[in-house]
Formats: C-alpha cells, structure tokens, sequence
C-alpha cells in the first residue's frame, strides 16, 4: 500500500471522528448506570455533542451526519423514528449557520448557545412527542434533562476541546 | 487545467444551493419517518430488534463496569449497616415465623376445599432469566434491553419480574435481545386488583417513580398502604403478581409506589404462563398454533 492511500484513510477517519463520538455517546447514554434518580435527569447527551462540533467543526459534521446520529439514536432509545433526527437536524442547522460569530469566542458563549438551543430542542422534542404518541409528558421532567444538559456541557465539552486540537495538530 | 476566474463564484453558490436543499430534504425525510413510522409500527419495531440484536453483545460488555462498580458500593453499604441489619433482620424472621405458620395453616385449609370444590388449577408458569444490558432514561422513554430474545423463548406480552414485584412486560423481542416496557413507562397500562378490597383498575405510568391507578371500578374502600397485584384481566398478565403498595389517595388520583426501584434493575426474570393477550400475538411472532 502506497502512504497516500494510508495519508486518505488517515483523513478519512479524521473526518468521521466526530460523528463517530456522538454515536458513541447516544450508545454510552444507554449503559445502566445504578445511581438512585438518574433516571430522571438523564441529560441530551447527542444534543451536547452535535451542538459542540457544528460549532467547532461544521465541515466534520454535516447535516446528514446529525441527521444519522438521530435516527440512530431513535431506533436505539426507542424514541418515535424521526424525532431526534428532526431536533438534531434543528439543532446543527441552527449553530453551523453561526460558525464564523462563534470564532475565537470563549468557550463561556459556546455554553451559552447550547442553553438556547437545549431548550429549543427540548421544547422541540415535547411538543413533537405529544404530537405523535398523544400523551403530554410532564414538562418538569424535560426541563430537569435541560438543566443537566447544560450543566453537564462544559465537562463534554472540555473532552472535545482536547479531541479537537489533536484533529488540528496532526490534521 | 486553470478554472476561469467567473466560474468560482458560480460553484460556490451552486454549493451552497445544493446544501441548502440537501438539509431541506433532510428535514422532510426525518418529518416523513416521524409521520409513517406512527403509520406502520412494525417496520420500526423490526429496526430496533434487529439494531438491539447487533449491538447487545457491545452493551453488555459495557454495561459490566458498572454492575461491578455498583456491587462493590452495595458491599460497602452493606458492611457499615450490617449490625443494624441483623436486629431487622432477626425481628423480620420472628414476625415471619409467625406468618409461615399462618401459611402453613391455610394451604392445608386451601387444598382441602379445592378438592372439595373440583377446582382445576391454572397453567404452570415457566422462567426465563435474563441480564439488563442497557436502559432508556430521561422524561420520554423508559425501557431496558435483556440479553435474551427468541432464541431463548422470549414472546412479546411475557410479564418480566424481580424478586420484588413485577417490573414491565416484553414490548420487542429479536433474536438474542428483547426490549422490556417498564411499568413506569407513559405507555405502559396493566389490569390490576387493590388488596383487601378487590377494586380492579388500570395502573399507568407516567414516566416518573410513581405510577397512577384509572378507571377503578369495585367501590371498595382505597387506602395508604393498600396493596396491588396483578389482574388476569383480558389475559394480558398471570394473576397475583405484587406491583406495589397505595402511596396516596387524594383529589388527583391514587398513586402508587412500585416494588421494584428501576435504579436496581440487574437480573430479571420473564414469566410465561402461556397467555396470548388481547392482542393476535401468534400471528405477528409467528409462533406455532
């Protein structure tokens, strides 16, 4: 094998990395996890990482990337099919549009815009789900999941924010 | 070759167009598979069996740290509170010496009227125990995935026990995995009996601990305490399994708090009583008549 055909798979997994992280995540959000009330704070794990690299890296995660991760994410929670594609979809058209207003930003404006648009998603997937299976779910419990989303961004985030660099280095 | 210098702000909008129409058509697809999936459950029903299927193996292993995690924390719980727990447990033993023998008593008063009365017993259940690999959490959805599925004789419908009560029942089955509609689940509706009154009723989840009793018809009186156990009911579960004991009775409804803490969930066991629901299960499994 010639170095250039490795130099392209090099690339060529480069590229799917992040996608590749946010299908982990929406598989790692589903491993038991035994702390008493978990349950109920369950955080928007795929949210947190489709909205950290269409910021970061829009041209790594493209719309049909999100939209793969959703319905991924869908069939595997057991979600109605299309719902996390639709806000995840939502979500990166949202943010990747704003690349160049998030550049060289510090990470606190990166949180902020996942506030907006954790709520936005939140408030997306609940009227979506009363939509489709007819039954509200108590809007404290989503707004609980919100609050953990965010809360928990900035540890997500510092995990990719090191994944990113070693992209950039060795890109 | 050298591009003309015209044609690039050309191929950059026709990009951007493309884009454009491509997260349009994205948009469409996802509204579509929201408003057909609904349409034909069983085309999404046989994406997660078989998504489930393929991925059960991984979550398994996964899901290993953390059992061992939680065992060794359980350990530790268990040591600090053990002289606490063996007064509890010693007076729990003589209240239950007393019991076994009121039991004792009535089994014999029991079988002695049933041969009086002819009575012909119901069928025998069979067990199928199986591991909790992966579970949904959050304000939506509330299931597990087991590691046991067709192959080892998991039919949708079956009830799906701990040693405490009654968890949830099999809502997709696929050939090595299943997936268990918890009782807490918003979808989740099971025909119940209130002890000692014999009120039957509904108890639905509510994506929450505590779960909401409907449709209550018996009129007998309903208090704090008062426990529930499953109905035989349009042949949905076996009879006399506990679910859980009245937490509240007020102006919103009775609730209920379940026997089993969804937090604890490791091992469960499927009961098969050979019932068919009140859906045409055998049809859609393609089981044999």
């Amino acid at each position: 094998m010639s170095p250039a055909f490795w130099s392209q798979v090099d690339r060529f997994a480069r590229n799917l990395l992040p996608g590749a992280l946010c299908f982990a995540l929406a598989m790692l959000s589903m491993v038991p996890v035994r702390i008493q009330g978990y349950t109920e704070i369950a955080p928007m794990w795929t949210v947190m990482g489709v909205c950290y690299w269409s910021i970061a890296r829009p041209d790594l995660l493209r719309p049909h990337m999100a939209f793969a991760i959703g319905v991924f994410e869908d069939v595997l929670v057991g979600d109605p099919l299309g719902i996390n594609a639709l806000v995840l979809l939502i979500v990166h058209g949202l943010l990747a549009v704003q690349q160049r207003f998030f550049f060289g930003k510090p990470f606190f404006v990166w949180w902020w815009a996942l506030g907006l648009v954790a709520a936005m998603a939140s408030l997306v997937k609940w009227v979506l789900f009363a939509i489709v299976e007819e039954v509200w779910v108590m809007p404290q419990m989503v707004f609980v999941g919100y609050v953990a989303t965010v809360a928990l961004y900035p540890a997500l985030g510092w995990v990719f924010a090191r994944v990113e660099m070693a992209l950039a280095r060795e890109g | 070759m050298k591009q003309p210098v015209g044609q690039l702000p050309r191929v950059g909008a026709f990009r951007s167009l493309f884009q454009r129409f491509a997260f349009l058509a994205l948009m469409v697809t996802a509204t579509a598979l929201l408003l057909f999936g609904q349409a034909d459950t069983k085309i999404a029903e046989r994406m997660r069996s078989s998504v489930a299927d393929a991925l059960s193996p991984m979550f398994d292993v996964l899901s290993r740290p953390t059992s061992f995690i939680s065992d060794v924390a359980q350990s530790f719980r268990n040591l600090v509170g053990v002289h606490a727990e063996n007064v509890t447990l010693r007076e729990e033993n003589r209240r239950l010496r007393h019991w076994q023998a009121a039991a004792l008593q009535l089994e014999a008063e029991n079988s002695s009227l049933r041969s009086l009365l002819n009575f012909v017993p119901g069928p025998q259940a069979s067990y199928i125990s199986a591991r909790v690999v992966a579970e949904t959490d959050g304000p939506f959805v509330r299931s597990v995935l087991i590691n046991a599925g067709k192959r080892d004789h998991v039919r949708k419908g079956q009830a799906v026990v701990t040693g405490r009560g009654v968890v949830g029942r099999v809502d997709e089955v696929g050939l090595r995995s299943a997936r268990i509609l918890l009782l807490t689940d918003i979808n989740s509706r099971i025909p119940v009996i209130i002890e000692p009154s014999r009120t039957r009723a509904i108890l639905v989840g509510n994506n929450e601990q505590k779960l909401r009793l409907i449709y209550l018809m018996g009129g007998g009186p309903i208090s704090v305490g008062d426990r529930i156990i499953t109905a035989e009911d349009a042949r949905a579960f076996p009879p006399d399994l506990p679910v859980g004991v009245v937490s509240s009775v007020g102006e919103s409804g009775v609730q209920v708090a379940p026997f089993v803490d969804n937090a604890d969930l490791e091992y469960v066991r499927l009961i098969d009583y050979g019932l068919d629901g009140i859906l045409d299960l055998k049809s859609e499994t393609g089981a044999p008549e």
